[in-house]
Parts: C-alpha cells; sequence; structure tokens
C-alpha cells in the first residue's frame, strides 16, 4: 500500500542551512547535505531544499549543492526558490534534484507549469502555494508571502493541476509558525477538488498534528522544518506513533 | 567491474551514476555498441515518454544494441517499460524482450491518483534482484504506465491494482520503481544484480 510521506524542509542561504539546529553538533547542522542525510538516516521519505536568497551569486552555490546532495543521499529530492524560467529547472535537474518546485513565477506565469511538465514529465513539477485565511477564503501570496496574487487557493490549485503540477504543496500562511496544527479544512476541500498528490505545510507543533494531516485533512505527505530541526520530533518516533495510529508510513 | 549506464534522452541517468558510486563503482554513461556489449553489467535506466524515447532508440540504432546484450541488464522504470512489447504510452512497440503489454493506470476512485508517486511495498519478490528479507520493504515509485502481472513477474506491487514491480527474464532484470532513490533497500537490489 502507498505509504504516507513525511518531508523535512531545509532553507539554505549562501549553502549554509538556516534556522538553528540544536539537536547534532553545530557544525554538521550547518551542512545541508550531512543534515539531509541524517534526516534520512532517520527515516525522511524525501527532502525538500528551498534557495531562499536564490541571488544571483547565490544561484551558483546552489547548484553546486544540489550536486552533493544528489551524490550523498539516497533519497528523493525536491529543490525550490528562485525558480524563474525552464532553464533553473533545467539546470538544477541535470544536477540531479529528482522535482523541482515553483511558487511565485508559476504565479506570474503560469505557462511555466506546462513547459516543465512537457519538457520533464509532470512528476517532476512541483507546485507550491502559499495561501492565507482573509475575507472567508483562502488567497494565494507571491514572493515569501509579500505580495497578494489576487487568485484563491482552491482554483488556483486545480488551475496548476491542469497546467500540469505533479503535486501541489499547500503552505497555510494563517497556520505557519503557530505549531498548532496544519489548515486541515483547507487540505481537506483541496483533496476534494484535486486528483494530484497534495503535501501538508505550516502548523506542525505535535505528532498528533501529523496524523490530523493524513486522516483528516487527506493529504500525501506532511512537510515540517522547525520541529525537526529543533529536535522537538524524531521522525523515526513520529513514524512509530503515526503507525500506531493507523497511519500506513514507511518503517 | 565494468557497468556501463546506457546514455539516451532520458532524464535520471546521473542519480543511477550517484547510486553506483555510493556502492563504489565508478560506472561508465555510453551510448557506444562496442562499450556496451564488453561491460560486465548494463543499466537501462530512464524517466521520459516512452514513443519519443523508442524513436531515438531505433534512429540510433541503441534498440538492437539492446536487444543483443548477453550479460545481466537492468532496466529502470521506463527502461523497464521499453524492454516490453508494447506501451500505451504513444502507443509503441518497444523492445521485445518481455512479452507484456505496458498500459496505464485508470483511476477507479478519487481516491487514485496518477501517478503513482511514493514508497510502497514489494511483494511476492523471487530471488535474483531480491531475498526473502526484502519481502514487504518499501521502494520509491514515480510512474503512470505500469506492466500488468506476466510469466516473467518477480516482484508485485499494489496500486488501484496489482502490477509488476518487477521482471526476469534469461540476463534481463527489470524493475518498475527506483532503486537509486530507494534508500537502504534499493542499495541492496543494486548490490544484489552486481553480484548476478
Amino acid at each position: 500500500m502507498l505509504a504516507k510521506r513525511i518531508i523535512p524542509c531545509l532553507d539554505v542561504k549562501d549553502g549554509t542551512t538556516v534556522k538553528g539546529v540544536n539537536f547534532i553538533n553545530f557544525r554538521e547542522a550547518g551542512d545541508p547535505v550531512e543534515l539531509g542525510a541524517y534526516y534520512s538516516s532517520e527515516g525522511a521519505d524525501e527532502l525538500v531544499y528551498l534557495d531562499i536568497v536564490a541571488s544571483h551569486e547565490g544561484r551558483k552555490t546552489f547548484t553546486e549543492l544540489v550536486k552533493k546532495v544528489a551524490a550523498r543521499l539516497n533519497i528523493p529530492f525536491t529543490v525550490g526558490g528562485g525558480i524563474n524560467e525552464l532553464k533553473d529547472v533545467d539546470n538544477l535537474l541535470n544536477a540531479g534534484a529528482d522535482k523541482v518546485s515553483v511558487n511565485s513565477a508559476a504565479l506570474r506565469n503560469p505557462k511555466l507549469i506546462e513547459e516543465i511538465a512537457r519538457n520533464f514529465g509532470c512528476q517532476v513539477c512541483v507546485v507550491a502555494i502559499d495561501a492565507n485565511y482573509e475575507r472567508g477564503d483562502w488567497y494565494c501570496y507571491m514572493n515569501g508571502g509579500r505580495i497578494s496574487a489576487g487568485k484563491r487557493l482552491c482554483s488556483w490549485a486545480k488551475e496548476a493541476e491542469n497546467r500540469g503540477a505533479g503535486e501541489i504543496l499547500f503552505t497555510s500562511m494563517t497556520h505557519d509558525g503557530v505549531k498548532d496544527g496544519y489548515a486541515n479544512d483547507a487540505l481537506a476541500s483541496l483533496a476534494t477538488f484535486l486528483q494530484i498528490p497534495i503535501i501538508a505545510s505550516g502548523g506542525a507543533g505535535r505528532k498528533e498534528h501529523f496524523r490530523d494531516a493524513f486522516a483528516l485533512g487527506n493529504v500525501d505527505a506532511a512537510l515540517a522544518a522547525s520541529v525537526f530541526h529543533f529536535g522537538e520530533i524524531n521522525i523515526g518516533e513520529l513514524k512509530k506513533y503515526l503507525t500506531k495510529e493507523d497511519i500506513n508510513v514507511r518503517i | 567491474m565494468e557497468v556501463a549506464i546506457v546514455k539516451y534522452n532520458a532524464g535520471n541517468i546521473y542519480s543511477v551514476y550517484y547510486a553506483l558510486q555510493r556502492l563504489g563503482i565508478t560506472p561508465v554513461v555510453t551510448a557506444d555498441a562496442e562499450v556496451l556489449s564488453k561491460a560486465d553489467r548494463v543499466i537501462f535506466p530512464g524517466v521520459g515518454e516512452a514513443g519519443t524515447t523508442m524513436e531515438h532508440l531505433r534512429q540510433t540504432g541503441l534498440d538492437e544494441v539492446i536487444r543483443s546484450l548477453k550479460q545481466p541488464v537492468l532496466g529502470i522504470c521506463l527502461g523497464m517499460q521499453l524492454l516490453c512489447s508494447r506501451s500505451e504510452e504513444g502507443d509503441v512497440e518497444c523492445l521485445r524482450i518481455f512479452d507484456a503489454e505496458v498500459k496505464r493506470f485508470i483511476p477507479e476512485r478519487h481516491a487514485d491518483k496518477v501517478p503513482h508517486i511514493g514508497w510502497n511495498n514489494l511483494l511476492n519478490v523471487k530471488d535474483g534482484l531480491f531475498d526473502a528479507s526484502l519481502e514487504g520493504k518499501f521502494v520509491y515509485f514515480v510512474h503512470s504506465y505500469y506492466v500488468p502481472l506476466n510469466e516473467y513477474t518477480a516482484a508485485v506491487s499494489e496500486y488501484i491494482h496489482s502490477f509488476s514491480a518487477a521482471l526476469y527474464k534469461d540476463n534481463f532484470y527489470a524493475v518498475q520503481f527506483h532503486p537509486e532513490k530507494s534508500g537502504d533497500v534499493g542499495e541492496a537490489i543494486l548490490h544484489n544484480f552486481l553480484d548476478r
């Protein structure tokens, strides 16, 4: 049976993992390759590496990092941040990434999704959506949540699917950082609209939140950053807990 | 040991390259018929579309090169599908090693998503690429087309319905999943292939 996936997300700036990490020694924690290998050994099913600066000079450093990750890790990984055109996708896939995630660039130029799908296959194209709950609905944002895109979550997610997205990574800005659980209602309604896998993001604070994302939000995968980086949740223990709660995960 | 990876217009070749490096082997990536035929092991990887890929293999003559290989050959994902007789993807005749037809997954319920992406169990594994310790283990799949169960099926997986996770025939081995992305289980499978 297809397993539900647990995905740690690593934010990378100038080749170094940002956000504090205090459960393994500092040198390893700052090295995105070592940290990824650590998560993989704990049972992570996939990893996401986000280039949070994505400046022109930073781009080369990030591509070099992707090569090192590909050489070291034996699980799939997605890369994102600053992907604006097909050439960026080509570079990152050639460096060894399995998938790319596009966010603001896809909102500005939705045809980018079709181009990625046509050139590299749907399975490569993760469309990341940041949305905030306001005025009774979910609205999409660009540029790391700073600029309103004027689109509603469900309609944009459906459009992305129709254009060839392989997966939707939905981050609730309303829940992100609050550590009080994922946006399960919104995730469940997305799951009824879409026919592609959904990755939940934003709000994980306790093990129960992962269970709820799978059991109530009907998602295929759950992504988190700080609870893993700060050692608040160990992936191996999380998966044992989920198994006891009848959620099928890879152990 | 000389391991050759068939170079053609498909993605994913370097993931396999890196996976072999982790096992201590530096493979050659080549489309050269002589290098391929002399290698101790040949890996035929691939992510891509069957129709255009078959056309590329025919134009370059790689189709006949692959068919004539005598050493252990491992097809991965699209590589496995192209070793079958036909694919619905692009409605194309393939390399006809395995007498089986590649079909598209048809969802039966809303929860059945295509492509089948993620970790799924290996069932009914047969000796060769697998040993009994790998029964039930998770491996990583990404595919929209599948090979139905047939006389060459060497491992089964379940998604929407049962399908072939692996095929064997003579010196040809093939897996639908990605051993190069399947953690320690995948490494064990690659290791077993190199030991054939």
